[in-house]
């Protein structure tokens, strides 16, 4: 038996059968996020006072490489996801919430980009 | 719709602040500033692989005292909104959900993210020598 009210199906609202898939995007780059955040802040105390020459070598070996983009890649996954959140409950206007979702999305993917881009570039050159 | 005179509930500036609602604002504050750091992050990694000078601008900003101020509040920050994101993690996990569970929880979060940003740039600066 449907527990969708009637005004509910004749719009077409409710459960798009999606439901859990933003909190469970959002627990999983959490938790991928606690060995990454330790292996980041470790290293870079690590890595304070080092030279151009020396940062660029540890970042360009393939092991730092590889963790910087899976670094990367759940860190803004895991920020689009908190702030479309944010967004969702702070703004209420319909055109200026879509717009800012848009934008906060293109940033992050963008951002992302040019991240992974200089390690691969610091990997392949450096 | 006729909603205009539904009951509202009171709103925030009615209740005392207490640990549970101050430390859930600061997670999404942390959240938020984290976000923001990124920029900082990806344009380091950026002036890394653009070469020498760009490298040494990028190290110069973030060694001014400025930069060295933002770094710290990221650090706190950073490690905040691990500690208090773990312990969401338990929660969602159906642990710790007791009351005083969750105040135990709560300043834990509270003490590892001091403690965190506190041995890293000590770490950092008796390591490294910023």
């Amino acid at each position: 038996m449907s527990q969708r009210s009637p005004i509910g199906r004749v719009r077409g609202l409710g459960a798009a059968r999606d439901g859990v898939s933003h909190w469970w995007s959002q627990r999983l780059t959490a938790v991928a996020l606690v060995p990454l955040t330790l292996w980041f802040a470790i290293a870079i105390v690590g890595h304070v006072g080092a030279d151009h020459a020396a940062m660029t070598a540890w970042i360009g070996s393939p092991v730092t490489a590889g963790l910087f983009i899976l670094l990367i890649t759940a860190t803004f996954f895991h920020a689009y996801l908190g702030l479309q959140v944010v967004i969702e409950d702070y703004v209420h206007r319909e055109g200026l919430k879509i717009v800012s979702l848009v934008l906060i999305k293109g940033a992050c993917i963008v951002l992302a980009l040019i991240g992974i881009l200089s390690v691969l570039s610091l990997l392949f050159e450096g | 719709m006729a909603t205009t005179n539904r009951p509202l509930s009171p709103h925030l500036q009615v209740y005392r602040p207490q640990l549970t609602s101050v430390l859930s604002i600061l997670h999404r504050g942390t959240g938020i500033a984290l976000a923001l750091g990124t920029l900082l992050l990806i344009y380091w990694l950026a002036a890394a692989a653009n070469g020498p000078e760009s490298f040494a601008q990028a190290q110069g900003l973030i060694g001014s005292w400025f930069g060295l101020l933002l770094l710290f509040g990221w650090t706190f920050a950073l490690f905040y909104h691990l500690c208090n994101g773990i312990r969401h993690l338990f929660w969602d996990g159906g642990y710790g959900l007791e009351l005083p569970d969750v105040y135990r929880s709560g300043w834990l979060a509270v003490a590892g993210g001091f403690a965190l940003t506190i041995i890293s740039w000590l770490a950092g600066y008796f390591g490294g020598g910023v």
